[in-house]
């Protein structure tokens, strides 16, 4: 409980701090923030990068060139056709239409490079980033993971890293731009310097205009993409309750709620959709005219006689091949925020330190493990300690039930033992080895912990029991067999090769946690802890394993966090906790006689029934009373 | 590559299973688009208006080449340059084309408010629908499908109609006009232009079959992405326990370059078509220079018209070149479309009778009459029940898992209506008791306690809208509950976190019985409502809702045979049969199966 709570504090911190970090920041420290982003991309895969910025470059230039075909097959080929009206033009015919389709062959290739490369850059990037995360959420301890909700951590490694490469796949093109820019402008002056003054007020302008755009556009655009996902979300919480709202008739009350979503969402696309609407036809009337303008300017410059027809031409074309590629300039920029903001969630995660140190030693002796605890404290924050002052002691072979009320700290107690984490205070022993000294797997080689939460890879049942470990059918099915959960594995229709879907989707609650329970039985641990495991298992099927444990846990010490009097009747002794303290460790028995919250605890339903027992007695008491009356 | 294989193969049984009772008539392209604009007005409100806006619009594109070709054919004809002419031409052309851009801005803002406003009334009707199928439709295997039905596969129109939709109208739009001025210039040209381009758009068709694939390819990998992600974050406490962290950074591994390879197959794709127009464009251009020049020598047509040519053939490039992409939104908008209305199509199974009748207030009588209930396709689970509870009665419901227990309650509540036989509740059949009567009377407890993402006192309140934070506080403490209330850091105000996982598993019960019994019915039923809960706890609350059930038809299904033992009768169930029924003294000491389950139970219990 108090973990959780703090879970959902931080998320909320972490909200409002990606509200804070969006309204924020000049923008032009976050341009500048965003190159950096950049920088790091192109260190490293510097020669995808290169190859792609050559490849727009390609691009860039053959786009300006291809202009410059069509004035050169207007003034060579085409006018003096129609001025001569000979065959004589027919060489130069063939040149320009050579010349033409040339240029266009290199221009292509251009494209087909700067897409593909842009494409394999981001790509790239986002896998390694990817990895790298991952990598982290694995090292890291599991300290770290309870300071941070499961939604942050699985954004981080998805949406975030996708934010933070998203200017990658435009980028090549936007350099290619400022190639065909700069090359556009020189073939301009010197085609005609008093035309080139209309094309650096054009270009600018819509340059300009692209940027305002983008900007208007991008905080909608996040708008809706968030809201998308809150009426995603709505939609998932009350399907998931549907048997709540179904029971207690509040369907319409949930309509009006998911109704209210959408209607948000609708306003915030159709905002989108007029700031679109008002920019996309401004940017594609910009450059038309700016070719007005050309034709209007040049018309005067062909009278002084400084221009051929042919320029003209070239120059009109070149503004409606420069109008659409331009705007790749703003879809970087435009990216930029939201790659600083997701970059810079990478990183957190990509600069967490700490993890578990390990040492040399092993945990390899044969037979059931002596374990013992000495003065541990833990607490998932610093100053509330979820277990305080814990000292206990459990021989080789012996079979300890762990009790204590919701909240005492029992199940972190098993994930000390198993070094799962490890404790602020104090130390943990296995066969009087600190848990710390121990090398890398050697826990996990010897402790099989069986979590109250069970968890399912997407995997085989096989893959699930193993976890990778080598291992024969033979001692599968035996594990499956002492986990009760023979019998349906056999019955399913690939028996051991069964997919058993995400998070173990096609199984029942008990049938998951019998093969978790299998899971730690396949690895004959020399101390098996379970906590709370067959909570969702049927009494009788329960009974089945834990005699079925008994028997054949000689090899094993077993710890096991348990309320039910069945399972810890089977128990030699019994640690009981209260409040993240021991306050009683010894057999059953004698804690029953000496312990009063123990006591209290273990024999609430042998209590209840008394009592019962005592009402009813009463009551017969009375109807005797009152027959005794009528007979009176 | 096996692992998509089988994701696929497995992917394609999940959709079966899916569409085995959600409708999704087969229906072609056009049948949906007529059938979704049936049920969605809003998209038809003005559209002759914006298709006219459209039109202007798209006669913007043209007015560059006509100025170009006034200028060369008639601005500079003889030489010198007519300059008023030409001032004139272009200040017309350029007033013709902030007109256009004022059509585009009109367009566009109409056509984002009626589609908007159609899928978000889309949106709303779905997602009611959803909750009017039964718990048979919506079980859990589908409830994800069914919310991508009401989000995604909504906003994948809504990404249509802003940008692919859009996109067809002004590229059709284009291509008839330009095509109509190259004709009034010179049908010969034109016919050159289309012989060039025809190929490109018969194959356009297959290129996009094969984008198609290669981005559903991308789309696997990227679900398999985001498990392995999720299992790292997920099971971090299972990778540490079994040290398996090198073999899960095996697979995320392999989901992680799985992915990047198709991405970077589908970008190649689309990298080696998305040039191709640009080369045919150039070859129409070295094409419409030769010819034309011909043309011009033989008189037929002008320079300046030959020119303006050259400028119409660009307006071919960015409707061939964004087709693909286009067509593949297209596709995927009316697959979306085909789903959200296959939902929609599903009637409901459970319905609200049409004059339905209301019941009157108080203690609730109920009678099975031979009931048997099969899961669709499944073999039965309830043979021929016959039982009636007298109003008041405390009934507990107890026998093995698989039992039939569930079924029953899930009939009593019409959450789903038996297969034959009928049940009456105050001697009325359930089918016809009105919804909000029946709601109101008959309230159940679920065993799993599902809590929305909000306060407690919201959670609460669930049950009753209208109830305050008194009365709310006043219900705790009736179920014993007010000590608990106190220990919470915040009270009533205690956010409860998504699905209420910031309460453990036994809060949560506490939280689903007060918002139960702060609803008030005549009949509680309770499912297995406090098996999570700690002894002591349980022991408490059973004693406040016996108090509380008080004057109430009350039904439990027990875990426990103490609540057994606390109850009026027993009702105990077996192979989807009642074979025992009595008061829990008597069964006991009968032989039976409830002798047999109360002796392993109280040997569980240690008494």
């Amino acid at each position: 409980m108090s973990k959780e709570s703090t879970e959902s504090k931080e998320s909320e911190e972490s909200r409002e701090s990606e509200k804070s970090e969006e309204s924020k920041a000049p923008a032009r420290s976050v341009m500048l923030q965003g190159f950096r982003v950049i920088g790091v991309a192109v260190r490293a895969e510097p020669g995808v990068f290169t190859a792609a910025v050559l490849a727009s470059a390609l691009y860039g230039g053959m786009t300006v060139a291809s202009s410059w075909a069509l004035g050169w097959a207007t003034d060579h080929a085409v006018l003096p056709a129609f001025r001569d009206g000979g065959e004589a033009a027919t060489g130069a015919l063939l040149l320009a239409a050579l010349f033409i389709v040339g240029v266009a062959v290199l221009k292509a290739a251009g494209v087909m490079g700067r897409r593909i490369l842009a494409g394999v850059m981001q790509y790239r990037m986002q896998a390694r980033s990817r990895r790298e995360v991952t990598r982290q959420y694995l090292r890291l301890p599991l300290a770290w993971h309870h300071r941070h909700p499961t939604g942050q951590l699985l954004s981080n490694a998805n949406s975030d890293v996708e934010a933070a490469w998203g200017p990658l796949a435009p980028l090549p093109m936007a350099v290619g731009v400022i190639v065909m820019l700069v090359t556009a402008a020189v073939a301009i002056v010197l085609v005609d310097p008093v035309l080139a003054l209309v094309g650096f007020l054009i270009f600018p302008a819509i340059a300009l205009l692209n940027l305002v755009y983008q900007r208007r556009l991008s905080p909608l655009a996040m708008r809706a993409q968030r809201l998308r996902a809150e009426v995603s979300e709505v939609a998932h919480e009350s399907f998931d309750g549907a048997l709540v709202v179904k029971t207690l008739g509040r369907e319409d009350a949930e309509a009006a709620r998911f109704q209210a979503r959408a209607d948000e969402l609708r306003d915030a696309n159709i905002a989108v959709g007029r700031v679109r609407g008002l920019f996309d036809p401004l940017l594609e009337a910009l450059p038309t005219l700016g070719v007005l303008a050309v034709l209007l300017v040049g018309a005067a410059r062909l009278e002084s006689g400084s221009l051929a027809t042919g320029d003209l031409v070239q120059v009109s074309y070149l503004f409606t091949l420069l109008a659409w590629p331009i705007r790749a300039l703003g879809w970087v920029l435009a990216e930029l925020p939201r790659s600083v903001v997701g970059w810079s969630r990478v990183r957190d995660v990509l600069d967490a330190t700490g993890s578990m140190a390990y040492g040399t030693a092993s945990l390899d002796g044969a037979g059931p493990a002596r374990v013992t605890a000495e003065n541990v404290r833990y607490g998932y924050d610093p100053g509330a300690p979820v277990l305080r002052d814990v000292s206990f002691r459990v021989e080789p072979g012996r079979t300890v039930a762990v009790v204590g009320p919701t909240g005492s700290g029992k199940s972190t107690l098993t994930q000390l033992l198993a070094r799962l984490i490890d404790p602020d205070v104090g130390v943990v022993r296995i066969d009087g080895t600190d848990l710390r000294d121990v090398a890398k797997g050697g826990v996990s080689g010897a402790v099989a912990l069986v979590l109250q939460q069970t968890f399912l890879f997407d995997d085989t049942v096989r893959g699930n029991v193993t976890l990778g470990l080598d291992v024969p059918d033979e001692k599968i099915w035996a594990a499956l067999r002492l986990a009760q959960a023979e019998g349906f594995v056999s019955a399913l229709r690939s028996g051991l090769d069964t997919r058993v879907g995400e998070r173990g989707a096609s199984l029942s609650g008990g049938q998951r946690q019998r093969l978790a329970l299998a899971r730690a039985l396949v690895r004959e641990p020399r101390l098996l802890i379970l906590d709370d495991a067959t909570s969702s298992v049927d009494p009788q099927v329960e009974k089945r394993i834990l005699h079925g444990l008994r028997e054949e846990s000689a090899e094993s010490t077993v710890v096991v966090v348990a309320y039910r009097m069945a399972t810890i009747a089977l128990a030699d002794e019994v640690v009981y906790l209260e409040q993240g303290t021991v306050v009683d460790h010894g057999p059953h028995d004698e804690l029953l006689a000496r312990c009063e919250g123990y006591r209290a605890l273990v024999t609430a339903y042998e209590r209840e029934e008394a009592e019962r027992a005592d009402a009813l007695d009463e009551v017969v008491d009375e109807s005797f009373d009152s027959d005794e009356e009528v007979v009176a | 590559m096996t692992a998509v294989d089988e994701r696929a193969g497995d992917g394609v049984t999940d959709e079966a299973r899916a569409e085995e009772t959600l409708r999704e008539a087969e229906r072609s392209a056009m049948e949906t688009v007529r059938h979704g604009l049936r049920l969605s007005p809003e998209f038809r409100h003005g559209l002759a208006g914006t298709l006219a806006l459209a039109v202007l619009a798209t006669l913007g594109k043209i007015i560059v080449p006509i100025a170009v070709q006034q200028v060369i054919d008639r601005g500079l004809d003889g030489g010198t340059p007519d300059v008023p002419f030409i001032r004139n031409a272009v200040l017309l052309c350029a007033v013709a084309v902030l007109l256009t851009a004022l059509c585009g801005y009109l367009m566009n803002v109409r056509l984002y408010r009626s589609t908007e406003s159609g899928l978000a009334t889309l949106r709303g009707k779905g997602f009611r629908h959803v909750h009017d199928l039964s718990v048979l439709t919506q079980n859990s295997e589908r409830r994800g499908a069914l919310v991508s039905r009401v989000t995604g596969d909504v906003d994948q129109i809504s990404a249509f109609m802003q940008w692919g939709g859009l996109t067809i109208i002004i590229a059709v739009g284009q291509l008839v006009v330009a095509t109509a001025l190259m004709a009034v210039f010179s049908w010969r040209l034109t016919l050159l232009v289309w012989v060039c381009f025809l190929p490109v758009m018969i194959v356009l068709p297959r290129f996009q079959r094969m984008v198609s694939r290669a981005y559903t390819r991308v789309r696997e990998w990227a679900g398999d992405v985001l498990a392995a992600v999720s299992e790292s974050v997920v099971g971090s406490a299972v990778i540490r326990a079994y040290g398996s962290e090198d073999r899960t950074a095996e697979r995320i591994d392999r989901a992680v370059i799985g992915q990047r390879r198709a991405q970077t197959r589908a970008q190649m794709i689309i990298g080696f078509t998305f040039p191709t127009t640009e080369m045919v464009a150039a070859v129409a251009v070295a094409g419409v220079i030769v010819l034309g020049v011909h043309l011009g020598v033989a008189g037929s047509i002008t320079q300046g018209r030959l020119i303006a040519f050259l400028f119409l053939i660009t307006l071919f490039i960015s409707p061939l070149q964004t087709a693909t992409e286009v067509l593949n939104e297209a596709q995927n908008a009316i697959a979306g479309w085909r789903r959200v209305l296959g939902v929609l199509d599903t009637p409901a199974d459970v319905a609200d009778p049409a004059d339905g009748v209301t019941l009157p207030r108080g203690p609730i009588s109920v009678a099975f009459e031979r009931v048997g209930f099969a899961y669709p396709g499944g073999p039965p689970v309830l043979h021929d029940v016959s039982v009636e509870i007298t109003p008041g009665t405390r009934m507990a419901v107890v026998g093995e898992t698989g039992s039939g227990k569930t079924t029953f309650a899930k009939l009593l509540t019409r959450l789903m209506d038996p297969t034959s036989g009928r049940i009456l509740v105050d001697g009325v059949d359930l089918r016809e008791v009105s919804f909000s009567s029946l709601r109101e009377r008959i309230v159940m407890v679920p065993q799993d306690g599902f809590l929305f993402d909000a306060s407690l006192a919201d959670n609460i309140r669930f049950g009753r809208p209208s109830a305050s934070d008194e009365e709310i506080r006043l219900a705790l403490t009736e179920l014993g509950l007010a000590d608990w209330l106190d220990g919470l850091p915040a009270g009533l105000d205690t956010p409860v976190g998504q699905r209420g996982e910031s309460l453990s598993a036994g809060e949560r019960q506490l939280v689903a019985l007060a918002r139960a019994y702060l609803a008030d019915p005549d009949l509680l039923l309770l499912d297995e409502a406090t098996s999570a809960v700690d002894p002591a706890t349980e022991v408490r609350l059973a004693r406040a809702l016996d108090s509380v059930t008080r004057g109430r038809t009350a039904v439990s299904i027990a875990h426990r045979l103490s609540t057994a033992e606390a109850a009026d009768e027993v009702l105990v169930f077996q192979h989807g049969r009642i074979v025992q029924r009595g008061p829990h003294a008597e069964l006991v000491e009968q032989d039976g199966v409830y002798a047999d389950l109360h002796a392993s139970w109280a040997s569980a219990i240690g008494s």
